[in-house]
């Protein structure tokens, strides 16, 4: 094993894949300050913070703060169309229940499962007690408008909204990975729990390849489609709107997950401080030289799209570097 | 490099303090780096608390006078203030605490090292025991025991064992019960040994055991057979007592003798001692300022709670290793060092199977709780309570069959089961059963090697003789916190990337 081990670590080394351990170290460590991160991990704060700054984010309905709300809310509630209930301090995914309502009027889940109100109360007072908290702490339940997917996107995904995940680096865009939903990930868009990742050429948009379960693959395992014919439409502005995000935060190493509503275009999911790193195998990519360049960069601030023109330059695999 | 300075300078001076220190203390004081054999040589305390009502104390204590089995090493006392003497009497000796004005809560201690000698010590000769006496009817039981046991045996030893077996269940018969309605079974068989006309008299001792705090003595009885006295335990049904039962004094007198005090208790405490910490306590015991930085001038309770203490520096450096270097999840940070440390009080196996099988059941309990409508804070609580009772329920059981538990069930592995069930239902209700197995099993993974290093010998010595090494310990974790290398679970995470293009 050791033989073997050796090598997997000089080629990783060799093709800059990043670690969690110099992620954290080199990297969430020095450019995000401890002061900042609760204005991504509340995602109220976030959501007050994007509007203040002009970006756009899902509708928020309603936040519910008390166990008392919850009772009162059962007559609120029925009037609301649909929506995403998330935990405001939640990480992950954790928590998010998505609710649709049928003819009749009742709520049910992506899948049409019913839910009946009992089951919805419990959830959110779960969710207050801290359920989904990153720390435990008691929490807050922020009702958001559903979205729905763009055409250029959803064929590709089943049962779900599929995220843009944008990594940026002191306002720099640096890498891209599109993540599609499965019957196996139970509609949520998480590698970990079976979603695919797609890489995303910074350049252009479209899809460089693509992961499931740490295998490379060529087509959507539920809905068939071929996943090389990905292109994501509106790409400098989904980049415009992500190197925004570092202006807004004012943190340097930073996840944005955007999603591309049918009717509203680009909006902001949520902020990530500590983003992953399946974004370097959806890409087959290291992330370390990227970030080197970036940090190597000397030169007057720039404007958030002067910064995403040198990205989409620097970082494109279309074209030989 | 210009912040990394402060950073080495840091490190740097933790390792040549810590190694430093340790280097003069091994010279000066003599503390040897191997804790040699690990001869049981014993320290046992006893500790008296009592309230002074103000005004002069005497405080009397009868103490070890030729134990048989033991040899008496040294003895000494932390009391102070107090005058001490020790003054030997017909047949015990007396240590004496006293002084002139004394008001509130006060505590003496009387220390004593001891070594297993099978040689034995002279015994001192019987005297006149004194003859029992009864009134009837319980003089008729008396004698008709008497002679039933005298019908059953062929030599004295056997006689005494016989009328000993009938007072205790199964045979204990009306005539056991009847005399046995007043006194303790070892009192009866004392007077009714001397009505038989054999020399017999009670003497006071107790088990010695690792770590163990708050023991009273307990009465045996010693009898006068075949020109030597023989002890016979009620704990093994008259037999001959095990090789670790210290014989502390012998007559009927409880042990304390106050005066002017109230409330008075004496609780005994152990700990083995390895060969080379006999020379730290006696140092200790002769000149306590010397042996500063050493931590054996404490009491022995209090060295028995450093022992284990000190151990969690060891664990926690295991910890980092394995989640900064070789990647593992564990349910939160330190779990997996407290994990270690009740193993480390209990038989690894043993504890391992009793901790998997109390998380397991306390997870199904969640379960079911889970389906009942109730608020978190209130879920929790109420498994915790359950958890409680299944642990209590199932020592009870295990003890009714006749198994040693395998968890000491002290409060310290109680209130560590406890929050790991709490801790894994969480995290099963937020990711699910698979994250449970993950975690779990990840804590595990590194409990056991934490346990393995803080219960080998030489750690142990190590930790408890030089704390100071520690501060090295601490530089370790430091840079450890510096690394910025792959870990090894990464290494299998990215083993199938294959690099797109050419980079950048």
């Amino acid at each position: 094993m050791n033989p073997g081990r050796h090598c997997l670590n000089r080629r990783l080394n060799k093709h800059g894949v990043l670690g969690l351990n110099r992620r954290n170290l080199s990297f969430i460590n020095r450019h995000n300050p401890r002061s900042r991160l609760p204005l991504v991990d509340d995602k109220c704060q976030t959501k007050q913070l994007a509007g203040e700054h002009g970006i756009p984010t899902p509708g928020l309905q309603h936040v519910i703060q008390t166990h008392h709300d919850i009772r009162h809310l059962n007559e609120r509630l029925k009037a609301f169309p649909g929506f995403a209930a998330k935990p405001a301090r939640g990480g992950g995914g954790r928590g998010i229940l998505i609710v649709h309502r049928t003819e009749t009027g009742a709520f049910a889940d992506s899948a049409g499962n019913l839910l009946p109100l009992a089951m919805l109360q419990h959830h959110f007072s779960n969710t207050l007690a801290g359920l989904y908290s990153l720390s435990g702490t008691p929490d807050a339940v922020i009702l958001e408008d559903l979205v729905e997917a763009d055409d250029a996107i959803a064929p590709f995904s089943y049962e779900g909204i599929p995220d843009i995940r944008i990594l940026v680096f002191r306002g720099y865009p640096v890498m891209a990975m599109l993540r599609l939903t499965t019957r196996a990930s139970r509609g949520k868009a998480n590698l970990h729990q079976g979603a695919i990742g797609v890489g995303i050429d910074l350049g252009n948009g479209s899809a460089l390849q693509a992961i499931h379960n740490n295998s490379r693959i060529t087509r959507h395992p539920d809905t068939g489609a071929s996943l090389e014919d990905l292109q994501i439409p509106h790409w400098q502005q989904m980049l415009e709107l992500a190197a925004r995000c570092h202006d807004m935060t004012g943190l340097g190493y930073l996840g944005a997950d955007l999603v591309l509503d049918r009717k509203r275009g680009p909006l902001l999911l949520e902020l990530n401080a500590r983003p992953g790193l399946s974004i370097q195998l959806a890409c087959g990519q290291g992330l370390q030289p990227r970030l080197r360049i970036v940090d190597d960069h000397r030169g007057p601030p720039e404007t958030p799209a002067a910064r995403v023109q040198r990205s989409r330059a620097l970082f494109s695999t279309s074209t030989v570097a | 490099m210009k912040e990394r300075l402060p950073f080495w300078l840091l490190l740097g001076t933790l390792t040549v303090s810590g190694l430093g220190l340790a280097l003069a203390r091994h010279h000066t004081l003599g503390i040897p780096w191997h804790p040699g054999q690990t001869e049981s040589v014993w320290l046992v305390e006893a500790r008296i608390d009592f309230i002074a009502v103000g005004g002069p104390i005497t405080a009397e204590l009868r103490i070890p006078d030729r134990s048989p089995g033991f040899q008496l090493v040294n003895e000494w006392t932390a009391s102070p203030g107090y005058g001490f003497s020790v003054r030997p009497e017909a047949e015990a000796r007396i240590a004496e605490w006293s002084i002139r004005e004394a008001v509130g809560p006060q505590r003496l201690y009387y220390r004593a090292l001891v070594r297993p000698d099978p040689s034995g010590s002279p015994a001192p000769t019987p005297e006149n025991s004194g003859h029992g006496y009864w009134e009837p009817p319980a003089a008729t039981a008396a004698d008709n025991l008497i002679h039933a046991a005298h019908r059953q045996s062929s030599n004295p030893t056997s006689f005494v064992r016989h009328l000993a077996l009938s007072l205790l269940p199964p045979a204990a018969g009306e005539d056991a019960r009847l005399l046995l309605a007043d006194q303790a079974p070892v009192f009866v068989l004392k007077d009714l040994l001397s009505r038989a006309g054999i020399s017999a008299r009670i003497a006071w001792g107790l088990n010695l055991a690792e770590n163990r705090r708050g023991q009273s003595l307990r009465p045996v009885i010693e009898v006068w057979l075949n020109q030597q006295w023989t002890i016979f335990d009620p704990a093994s049904s008259f037999g001959s007592p095990d090789e670790t039962f210290l014989l502390w004094h012998r007559g009927e007198h409880a042990g304390l003798d106050l005066q002017g005090g109230a409330r008075s208790q004496v609780n005994f405490a152990m700990t083995r001692q390895a060969r080379s910490a006999v020379h730290l306590n006696m140092a200790a015991a002769k000149a306590p300022m010397l042996s500063f930085m050493g931590l054996h001038y404490l009491s022995v309770e209090e060295q028995a709670i450093f022992q284990l203490l000190l151990l969690l520096p060891i664990g926690a450096l295991i910890v980092v290793i394995a989640r900064i270097f070789v990647g593992l999840r564990t349910a939160g940070t330190f779990m997996p060092i407290l994990i270690a440390m009740a193993f480390v009080q209990a038989d690894l196996l043993a504890g391992l199977l009793s901790f998997l099988a109390i998380v397991g059941l306390g997870l199904g309990l969640r379960g079911y709780l889970s389906k009942l409508n109730l608020l978190l804070v209130a879920r929790l609580a109420s498994l915790l309570v359950l958890v409680v009772l299944l642990i209590t329920g199932l020592s009870l059981i295990g003890h009714r069959m006749g198994f040693q538990p395998g968890l000491t069930m002290t409060v310290f592995p109680m209130i560590i089961i406890a929050w790991t069930i709490e801790r894994m239902s969480i995290v099963w209700e937020e990711q699910g059963a698979l994250e449970v197995l993950v975690q779990g099993l990840g804590s595990l993974l590194v409990a056991i090697p934490a346990w393995f290093a803080m219960s080998a010998p030489l750690v142990r010595h190590l930790s408890f003789s030089f704390p100071e090494l520690n501060l090295v310990l601490l530089a370790g974790i430091l840079l450890a916190g510096r690394y910025t290398g792959y870990r090894l679970l990464e290494l299998l995470r990215f083993r199938d990337f294959i690099p797109n293009r050419h980079p950048p």
